[in-house]
């Protein structure tokens, strides 16, 4: 299509630009990142709805903290709305997006087609990630499909990316141009073999990694002495993953019925104590925040506040992980690149 | 059967040096194969091979055996069915997430490895299972890509999933095939 179709027929349409150099796909997150600052990114709680209201009311209280909000893929094998259509609205109104791929629901040939649509739709950060079983969610009797894993995900889009073929050798015209992201879970067995597979995942492609919840310090400070032995932290962006619990309660549970999900004692005791538990829950995250941020390697933090995404912007700002640094969306120019 | 798979990876190290000699003698026979027919003696070894890997490793017929390659420990057994595990989810003590009673296949694939001489080779990112190819003999197959190797078989889209997943063909080539199959190696259409 020529500029003067363009501004003609669908004057509303972006453009689809290349990256700067430098960059594989020229996100704001990735900006950020390459710039060396401390990155925040944040979790977004996905609406059981069609109104695409419900989408910005759940991305307001993270936007104006978040260098990317992170559009769950159906998480916990819960159905909600898709991360794909999340990221479309979001990313047409100028905030920066993750979009999460779990490999969990849809086998090759739908991801690939997806990765194509997402990128088209301005989306240019993606989350590689094998998902929950199907038995914890709200529809255990689904077909589980893991055609690919988080690995062979990430190979897929890099392919797909840098040679400009689907995994069929088919060629693409426009290839998308992603910032790859990978999630690692560092506190949870085999604690040995985690940084040797966040090694595996950088190989496959991973340029950024998030990890699950990080609320034992020195279970992860190990992890990391590792991944800078390997030299990891040069050649992938390690966003630490934190979030506030509600109370003691709500760490038990979280604990015996999310999967891969490592609460030490001594925090669960501390939220037992404490006379508001609410508070006590914020005080942990924002102390996590400031320990992590003080570890070598560590590019960034992700907060996953899951119904507590009210307190993200309080949270970050009491860190003061940020330090003057303020992220703001583009003014609504459709795409991410700017 | 579940006991005999954590035999298995308890004794990496010794099926390991099996492998190896079971391998080199079907690369060995492929003339011999080749001159008898893929087609034809892939039935009888496919069947021998799913009655022994079935015993000892729980072996479900993937067809692109990688078991050298993941210490022993057949991946296919992961509920995820994870070519490159363990995932996030694995229970205290190295327990599956689905499956709570069973270790985790990944967690015993990754113990395997640092039992085995050429453990390394868990570090190559594993290619997705070409679901094609299920039920078919991957011993044949190995004799097959190994001999093919010195012959490269030009296959576009194959040779695609080869050149993105280097290290894993190398080692494991039976994981990104590239030499002909035979056609009763190969189901089609949906009746899978």
């Amino acid at each position: 299509m020529t500029d003067d179709e363009r501004r003609e027929f669908a004057p509303w349409l972006p453009t689809y630009d290349e990256p700067p150099p430098g960059h594989v796909s020229g996100s704001r997150l990735e900006r950020v990142l390459r710039q060396g600052r401390f990155a925040v990114t944040a979790e977004l709680n996905p609406p059981d709805s069609a109104d695409p209201a419900d989408v910005f009311e759940a991305a307001r209280p993270l936007a104006e903290v978040a260098d990317a909000i992170n559009a769950t893929d159906a998480s916990g094998a819960n159905c909600h709305m898709s991360s794909i259509g999340i990221c479309s609205l979001l990313t047409r109104a100028g905030y920066g997006t993750i979009y999460q791929i779990s490999c969990r629901d849809r086998n090759r040939i739908a991801i690939q087609g997806d990765v194509l649509g997402a990128a088209a739709m301005g989306v240019r950060n993606v989350l590689c990630l094998t998902g929950d079983g199907v038995g914890v969610g709200d529809q255990p009797g689904a077909r589980p499909v893991f055609d690919l894993d988080s690995l062979s995900l990430l190979r897929t889009i890099r392919t797909m990316r840098d040679e400009g073929t689907f995994l069929s050798g088919r060629q693409i015209t426009r290839p998308p141009r992603m910032f790859l992201g990978a999630a690692e879970n560092p506190c949870v067995e085999p604690l040995d073999w985690r940084p040797e597979r966040l090694a595996k995942k950088v190989d496959a492609g991973a340029e950024f990694i998030q990890t699950n919840y990080i609320f034992d310090i020195p279970v992860f400070e190990r992890f990391m002495a590792r991944v800078r032995d390997l030299g990891l932290e040069e050649r992938a962006f390690i966003l630490a993953g934190v979030g506030p619990l509600a109370s003691a309660k709500a760490a038990r549970w979280m604990r015996s019925n999310v999967p891969g999900i490592h609460i030490p004692d001594a925090v669960i005791e501390r939220l037992d104590k404490a006379a508001k538990p609410a508070e006590e829950g914020k005080r942990i995250c924002i102390e996590l925040m400031q320990q992590l941020r003080e570890i070598r390697g560590v590019a960034g933090v992700h907060v996953m506040a899951y119904r507590r995404e009210h307190l993200v912007s309080e949270i970050v700002a009491e860190s003061g992980v940020l330090q003057t640094r303020v992220p703001h969306r583009s003014r609504a120019s459709g795409r991410e690149v700017d | 059967m579940y006991r005999t798979r954590l035999f298995a990876v308890r004794h990496a190290r010794a099926f390991e040096w099996l492998y190896v000699r079971l391998e080199r003698a079907m690369v060995a026979l492929d003339p011999l194969f080749a001159r008898v027919g893929y087609a034809r003696i892939e039935p009888p070894v496919a069947a021998i091979e799913r009655v022994t890997k079935g015993l000892l490793f729980d072996c479900k017929m993937c067809g692109q055996c990688v078991l050298s390659s993941t210490g022993m420990s057949c991946p296919m057994n992961c509920p995820k069915q994870l070519r490159n595990g363990p995932c996030g989810g694995v229970r205290p003590g190295g327990y599956c997430e689905v499956k709570p009673q069973m270790r985790c296949v990944w967690v015993l694939a990754w113990d395997g490895a640092a039992r085995m001489k050429d453990g390394g080779t868990i570090h190559d990112v594993q290619p997705p299972v070409d679901r094609s190819l299920e039920g078919s003999s991957s011993w044949l197959r190995v004799s097959r890509e190994k001999a093919a190797r010195l012959r490269e078989a030009r296959d576009a889209p194959r040779t695609t999933i080869a050149k993105a997943f280097p290290g894993a063909r190398a080692n494991e080539p039976s994981a990104a095939p590239l030499a002909p199959e035979p056609s009763s190696a190969v189901r089609t259409g949906d009746g899978r």
